[in-house]
């Protein structure tokens, strides 16, 4: 008797058990697999603007819902490559959006530039001297620059070239801080960790308060911002709606309010 | 290859230091919460075992927000000294220090809580200075248990990410560790660097492991 008892009890712990982790499993899963979720990889430059989009576009397409994931245009390649489900990449510049065109990584057919900036060295608004020019830079003043790692951010890279034009790249590189995106390379001149910065005009215009613009820095080709659909997106008929409505005036209105410009 | 070798001896570089300052703070910590009893102790544990349980991120900001040069400790330094913590390998040490400080004052204290206060006892009706007593009884006794703690504050040291990238920035050859330029590799997409990296990295994590093991011999890892 007590041994029958026993039994139906373990018998009944298992089931329980069983149960348990089934209901777990199925929440987990239930967590990785909503439909209808459009997936923005962009360049950091465009947080603020984007986040401003996302309800518009949303409210204009009821259903939609819009996850933006945001870092150094470099790194969103490297997880585009790797398999990351994005439905659409915005790139700060042409290169990185070139690699994944080779890579066929991108529906070339659908690719437009949507916006320009501009690049410019920034300063603490604290900061006693300001450089007026690249040049000025070689100044022991300005002991640490901070640069966004050429080798995963455009904006790096937009900088080293300028600096290379300029034959100052030799003399500047050592007193570089890499930053892993251009809003770490605000940040770090926002708290005055370092002495300049080159970062976009949009992102500097967003610190008014810490930050001020020294110069604006002329690049041999102009900066536009590339986006297009993935070809492994995954909800693809959403990607191309969302590109197409880069370029409807309410979206074309707020970059313009965060100073980005015509393509 | 051969910045790999600089992130690797950087790297190292950093954890000695922390563990070496660790061994300091952790074992006076240690020894002091498990010996003195106060109003408070428990939470002063807490606090102290923070770093331990805190997203890295909260904790590089703390440390941003203290020693940047516009943070309390920062800007008293600069302004004093001419010192900018911010983006040097004294920056990467305090933040790794910090980080394996609990493992260690953790084992310390556990350690010395098992040293049976009648051996402090009859070493001191013996005469033995307060000092001695330390040094020639708890110490010893307490030794194994500490030394456990020091190896994993060494290992997670070795590894801190976080908090280091937050404070110590990501210059290669200066602050760049050996974690950091994984990330980096991968970032960039430089898939051969990252792969040496990653080994260079497994192979020094089973080296440490491994002279752990000879270093204390016994079960010394569970029982910390």
């Amino acid at each position: 008797m007590i041994n029958h008892c026993d039994a139906q009890y373990r018998s009944d712990m298992t089931s329980h058990t069983a149960r348990f982790f089934t209901s777990l499993a199925a929440a987990f899963i239930g967590l990785s697999a909503q439909a209808a979720n459009l997936t923005v990889s962009a360049a950091s430059s465009l947080t603020n603007a984007l986040r401003d989009i996302a309800p518009l576009f949303e409210a204009a397409h009821p259903g939609t819902q819009l996850q933006l994931n945001f870092g150094a245009s470099g790194a969103l390649l490297q997880q585009i490559a790797k398999g990351a489900p994005a439905d659409v990449f915005a790139s700060a510049d042409q290169e990185t959006m070139n690699q994944a065109q080779a890579k066929g990584l991108i529906k070339t057919g659908q690719r437009r530039n949507f916006v320009s900036n501009a690049l410019v060295v920034i300063v603490p608004n604290r900061a006693s001297v300001a450089p007026g020019a690249l040049s000025d830079l070689i100044k022991p003043a300005f002991a640490r620059i901070a640069i966004g790692l050429p080798a995963s951010v455009p904006v790096g890279r937009y900088s080293r070239d300028v600096l290379e034009a300029a034959k100052l790249w030799g003399a500047i590189e050592p007193k570089t801080i890499g930053a892993n995106s251009v809003r770490q390379a605000l940040d770090y001149v926002a708290r005055a960790e370092v002495d300049a910065g080159f970062v976009y005009a949009t992102d500097a215009a967003l610190m008014a308060s810490k930050v001020k613009v020294a110069f604006s820095v002329p690049t041999a080709q102009s900066i536009r911002y590339p986006v297009a659909p993935l070809t492994g997106a995954p909800n693809a008929d959403a990607a191309t709606k969302f590109v197409d409505f880069l370029f409807t005036p309410p979206a074309q209105s707020v970059l313009a309010k965060y100073g980005f410009g015509k393509p | 290859m051969d910045a790999a070798w600089i992130a690797l001896t950087l790297s190292l570089k950093v954890a000695g230091w922390a563990t070496a300052i660790n061994l300091l703070l952790g074992v006076g910590v240690g020894y002091a919460l498990a010996r003195w009893r106060f109003p408070g102790r428990d939470l002063v544990d807490a606090v102290l075992t923070l770093p331990m349980v805190m997203p890295p991120t909260v904790l590089g900001y703390y440390l941003l927000v203290v020693i940047g040069s516009q943070g309390v400790v920062g800007a008293w330094l600069l302004e004093h000294f001419g010192i900018r913590l911010i983006f040097t390998w004294q920056a990467a040490v305090i933040a790794a220090t910090i980080v394996s400080f609990p493992l260690v004052f953790k084992a310390a204290r556990a350690a010395f809580e098992t040293v049976d206060p009648q051996l402090e006892e009859a070493a001191r009706t013996l005469g033995i200075r307060e000092l001695a007593v330390f040094f020639r009884v708890s110490l010893p006794l307490a030794w194994r248990g500490i030394l456990a703690g020091l190896l994993l504050a060494f290992a997670r040291a070795l590894g801190e990410f976080g908090a280091t990238l937050m404070v110590a920035g990501s210059i290669a050859g200066k602050t760049q560790t050996l974690s950091i330029a994984v990330y980096e590799a991968v970032q960039a997409g430089q898939d051969d660097t990252a792969n040496f990296l990653v080994a260079i990295t497994s192979i020094t994590c089973i080296a440490v492991l491994l002279s752990a093991g000879r270093l204390v011999p016994g079960r010394v890892l569970t029982r910390g």
